[in-house]
């Protein structure tokens, strides 16, 4: 009876991640496709690799989808890192209206997220205007760029507004965890407390920034809603191509870059992995 | 002569209105032993804090050798201090963790120019050898913090804080995590520790067998003030007031009136004893310990009771004894069943005679005394934190 | 000294009121204007006509949730059960898909979906079609999946999946051990833990799970589109159109946001009120 369940439950498990990994089998598979066509295979090729670094396009969204989530990423690490602390050293009546102000692009649904900052950019370039014009015409020492447009600034921003909340949600459970006293002993033996804080407190919610910025780069690389909203009609995140050629063909170069970008990732997850156990055993073994 | 190190001059302290330190007084000599004891949130750690520069006094000054301190940081103090549960930090080993403190630069001054001075990394690794050795932990340099027992983590927690050389250690309830056992033995090696090193360790604790096992000065505080300073003797024998008498060690306390010089009244009969300098007929609190007290033939007593209950201790027998409907606590190795009448004896010594104070009448006798109780109380105590900083929500 | 180093925040706060409140105000003025200035309701009365999308949006969303807690919550579970080591590489393949965007995934639907599509095809090729053919009579070439809401669904259930199974296996994965044998020892049997202990304690996760697949899922346009075709228009294409398709008014399109966000707020209100207003369940 046990062992039977426990079969089933392997069996289910299994048929979710099959449900998890078909269409991505598919996408590689059919990127190997001696055709245009992605659903009959047609015999083998790497034409559609060799096709896809001569094409700008689909190259330019990539280095955008990858510069933006790596910038946001960064950003969104280092403010979200000094913010958590900030809001941990708060009192509790300003913390709590504060971290829910902070949840709400988490919460909010993605597309009023960025439908929400693209009236905000467009407002902003439309008072800009007036003043660019205005500041133009009464002095002659500089001049103001008159017409503003939504793109990489735009699109980089959106990104950090919507990232800095996951780095807080994994940075402030560290802090709570953290024993408050090490800052107090660190300052004790000497330590400013700026020292106290690259030398201990950095140390201690490291993993929660390390996750935190994971996620965050997590979320970049998978975010198209907002991106569609706010990259303007000149940038495009490699989603916003795939979303462009729906309305046409979608041609199997896409199939190409996925499959690398999916290999890339899963290799350096597997590196990751394999490092980290292999540090535990170390640990384990010293222990004995 | 022992000299001055610190001294707190009327030192008051406020968390959101709240007096948690009133008015203190005190002052610390080198290379001496000084026990904050009180119950939970008597002010002994916000003191304890104040010194180490973790808080600044709402009013009053702190003198370290006579120069003000009180906006100095903790970082620019020559006291180190021991952490309730430790503070070490869990991403070092044992030697990077005694190293901390020496790795920080320091800002030194010569002749007139200032400059970061760093201990060169040999002396470092002579220094903390030397003083995992002095806490008995030498050839655990490599190990986790993790994989340390508590007393172990307190070895390192007292070596982290002494290799930097303070002049002045502070101890915030150290002993508190471990176990009887392992507590007896640290005692005494805090204490060959503090005379092997020659120098001064205030510490702070509700326990008061540690106290009095260890101190030279021990300063019982409660309520933010200071209610006596002394020798772990002097406190025990001559408590100042009910509040010293009854939280450390046992003792029975009543009233009475002092008729004269060396003669007190309770029990409506006059007793002998060596106390003086009181007004004629001034009521008075009474303080009997529990083992001074000779229990004799009923007929050769100056009292008589019934007894009431009988607990064998191991080296003696608690037995509370019913005088008139007010219980004592009498200490003997005799054995004297539930229900005999007896007599007791009290020699002039035996009787210390206190001020009336706010404590008076607050410490009744022994009727509702039980063993659980009291441990019940000293459980809570060990729980209990006392307010920190600008009082954290929890 | 407290104080001092809250003023960390501040530069995040000033962010947070320019690109997080800032924008909300902005869609709750826009919201209001009539496309010629000035303030109207007439943005809520128009979108009368709209209400079979918000009917749709929301019942599919529903469905897919539902589907969603069906799937992850015993998928969560039973990842919790299995060795530590197991435990972090099932995370793992758990969270990889979402490396790759949603889109592309998605889009990788469409070929196994479409009516000459792999699946179809694979049916095809075991006779599947010949067989119910010659049974019922029929004349059946392929079963129409794609531009059905239940491709929709499959859509929002393929993608959000992930986004249930986190909250939930976190939770679960942190309950203390000895709970559980505290309740066997009091004579709970598997299912008696499982409902009495697991459930209630998980309850924070499974709430914070409905919220993430749920918002992502009502509003979402890429994945109708591109699942749904023309035939399946939801809330995300509605207001997607008014800002930057075809039928251009950000008022209108500002108006129905509005209302989606309400209405969400409202939900996850009532949600959390029977949930005792636990603390935000972390995804990780």
């Amino acid at each position: 009876m046990k062992r039977g369940g426990i079969f089933l439950n392997r069996v289910f498990m299994a048929l979710v991640f099959l449900f998890l990994y078909a269409p991505i089998f598919v996408l590689i598979v059919f990127s190997f496709n001696n055709s245009q066509s992605r659903t009959v295979w047609n015999g083998f090729t790497l034409h559609w690799y060799v096709e896809l670094l001569q094409d700008r396009q689909i190259m330019n969204a990539l280095s955008t989808t990858l510069l933006v989530s790596l910038l946001a990423t960064l950003i969104a690490t280092a403010a979200g890192t000094l913010a958590a602390i900030g809001f941990f050293n708060m009192k509790k009546r300003w913390r709590t209206p504060l971290m829910t102000v902070n949840n709400i692009p988490m919460t909010n649904a993605d597309i009023v997220t960025g439908v929400s900052l693209c009236l905000l950019f467009v407002a902003f370039f439309g008072e800009w205007e007036v003043f660019a014009r205005w500041c133009n015409s009464v002095q002659g020492l500089f001049r103001l760029p008159v017409r503003l447009h939504m793109g990489f600034g735009t699109l980089l921003i959106a990104h950090i507004t919507f990232n800095i909340p996951y780095v807080i949600l994994n940075v402030m459970p560290k802090l709570r965890q953290m024993d408050k006293n090490l800052i107090d002993a660190a300052q004790d033996l000497g330590c400013t407390w700026m020292q106290a804080f690259w030398k201990v407190v950095l140390p201690e919610i490291k993993p929660g920034i390390v996750s935190g910025a994971l996620i965050a780069f997590t979320m970049s690389v998978d975010d198209f809603i907002i991106s569609y909203f706010t990259a303007g009609s000149g940038t495009s995140t490699l989603a916003m191509v795939v979303y462009g050629m729906t309305k046409l063909r979608i041609s199997p170069k896409i199939n190409a870059i996925s499959s690398l970008l999916f290999i890339t990732v899963l290799t350096l997850l597997i590196i990751v992995n394999v490092r980290e156990a292999r540090q535990e055993k170390q640990i384990a073994q010293r222990r004995l | 002569m022992s000299k001055e190190l610190i001294r707190l001059v009327d030192c008051s302290m406020a968390f959101d209105g709240e007096l948690v330190l009133d008015h203190i007084n005190l002052y610390f000599n080198d290379s001496e032993f000084l026990t904050l004891l009180g119950p939970s949130g008597c002010g002994k750690t916000t003191t304890l804090r104040i010194i180490g520069g973790f808080l600044t006094p709402t009013s009053g000054e702190v003198l370290f050798d006579g120069v003000r301190m009180n906006d100095i940081p903790p970082h620019l103090r020559q006291v180190n201090t021991v952490f309730q549960r430790y503070a070490l930090f869990p991403h070092l080993n044992v030697f990077d963790n005694v190293a901390f403190g020496l790795r920080i630069p320091k800002t030194v001054e010569e002749n007139g120019r200032k400059r970061k001075a760093k201990v060169p990394e040999a002396e470092i690794k002579e220094r903390v050898l030397e003083m995992l050795e002095v806490v008995s932990l030498k050839g655990f340099e490599n190990r986790r913090i993790t994989e340390l027992s508590g007393g172990q983590q307190q070895r390192v927690a007292i070596a982290r804080a002494l290799v930097n050389r303070p002049k002045v250690l502070l101890l915030d309830e150290p002993l508190g995590a471990l176990d009887l056992r392992l507590r007896k033995d640290m005692q005494n090696e805090l204490k060959r520790i503090q005379q092997q090193l020659e120098i001064t360790f205030i510490y702070v604790t509700h326990d008061q067998e540690e106290a009095l096992a260890m101190s030279d000065t021990i300063v019982v505080m409660d309520q933010g003030k200071i209610q006596q300073i002394g020798t772990p003797e002097d406190i025990y024998n001559e408590p100042k007031n009910a509040f010293v008498a009854d939280f450390i060690g046992e003792s029975n306390i009543l009233d009475g009136i002092m008729h004269e010089d060396y003669v007190v009244e309770f029990f409506n009969r006059k007793f002998k004893c060596l106390d003086k300098g009181f007004a004629p007929m001034e009521p008075v609190d009474v303080v009997i310990r529990p083992e001074d007290i000779d229990i004799v033939p009923v007929e050769k007593g100056q009292l008589r009771g019934t007894v009431t209950s009988v607990t064998f201790k191991g080296v003696h027998y608690d037995t509370i004894v019913d005088f008139k409907g007010f219980k004592w606590l009498i200490q003997t190795t005799d054995y004297h069943p539930e229900g005999e009448t007896i007599g007791i004896v009290l020699n002039p010594d035996d009787i210390h005679i206190m001020r009336k104070s706010q404590y008076s009448d607050m410490f009744g006798d022994y009727s509702s005394y039980s063993e659980e109780y009291e441990e019940l109380e000293d459980a809570t105590l060990g729980v209990e934190e006392e307010p920190q900083e600008g009082g954290d929500e929890k | 000294m407290k104080n001092k180093r809250s003023l960390f925040a501040v530069p995040y706060v000033g962010w947070m009121a320019l690109f997080v409140v800032a924008p909300i105000v902005m869609v709750v003025i826009y919201a209001f204007t009539a496309a010629g200035g000035g303030l109207t309701l007439e943005n809520f009365s128009r979108m009368g006509s709209y209400a079979v999308v918000f009917t749709r949006s929301f019942h599919l969303a529903l469905i897919a949730t539902a589907i969603c807690l069906l799937i992850g919550y015993p998928v969560a579970y039973m990842i919790s059960r299995e060795g530590p080591g197991l435990q972090r590489v099932a995370m793992m393949l758990i969270m990889l898909p979402m490396w790759m965007n949603f889109l592309l995934r998605t889009y990788s639907w469409m070929s196994i979906l479409e009516n000459t599509g792999l699946l179809n095809r694979f049916f095809s090729a075991i006779g599947l079609f010949k067989l119910l053919n010659t049974v019922f009579g029929t004349d059946l070439e392929y079963f129409a999946m794609i531009n059905t809401k239940g491709a929709v669904v499959l859509g929002m259930v393929y993608n959000y999946l992930p986004f249930m199974i986190l909250p939930i296996y976190s939770v679960i994965a942190k309950m203390d051990g000895s709970l559980l044998e505290a309740a066997r020892d009091l004579g709970a049997n598997s299912f008696g833990v499982f409902r009495k202990v697991i459930l209630p304690l998980s309850l924070p996760g499974v709430l914070s799970g409905v919220t993430m697949v749920f918002v992502p899922s009502v509003s979402t346009f890429a994945i109708s589109k591109l699942l749904g075709g023309s035939n399946e228009l939801l809330l995300g294409d509605l207001i997607e159109q008014q800002f930057l398709g075809t039928a251009y008014n950000p008022y209108l399109g500002s108006a129905i946001a509005l209302v989606m966000m309400v209405i969400v707020v409202v939900c996850m209100a009532l949600m959390n009120r029977f949930g005792e207003g636990e603390e935000q369940a972390v995804m990780l």
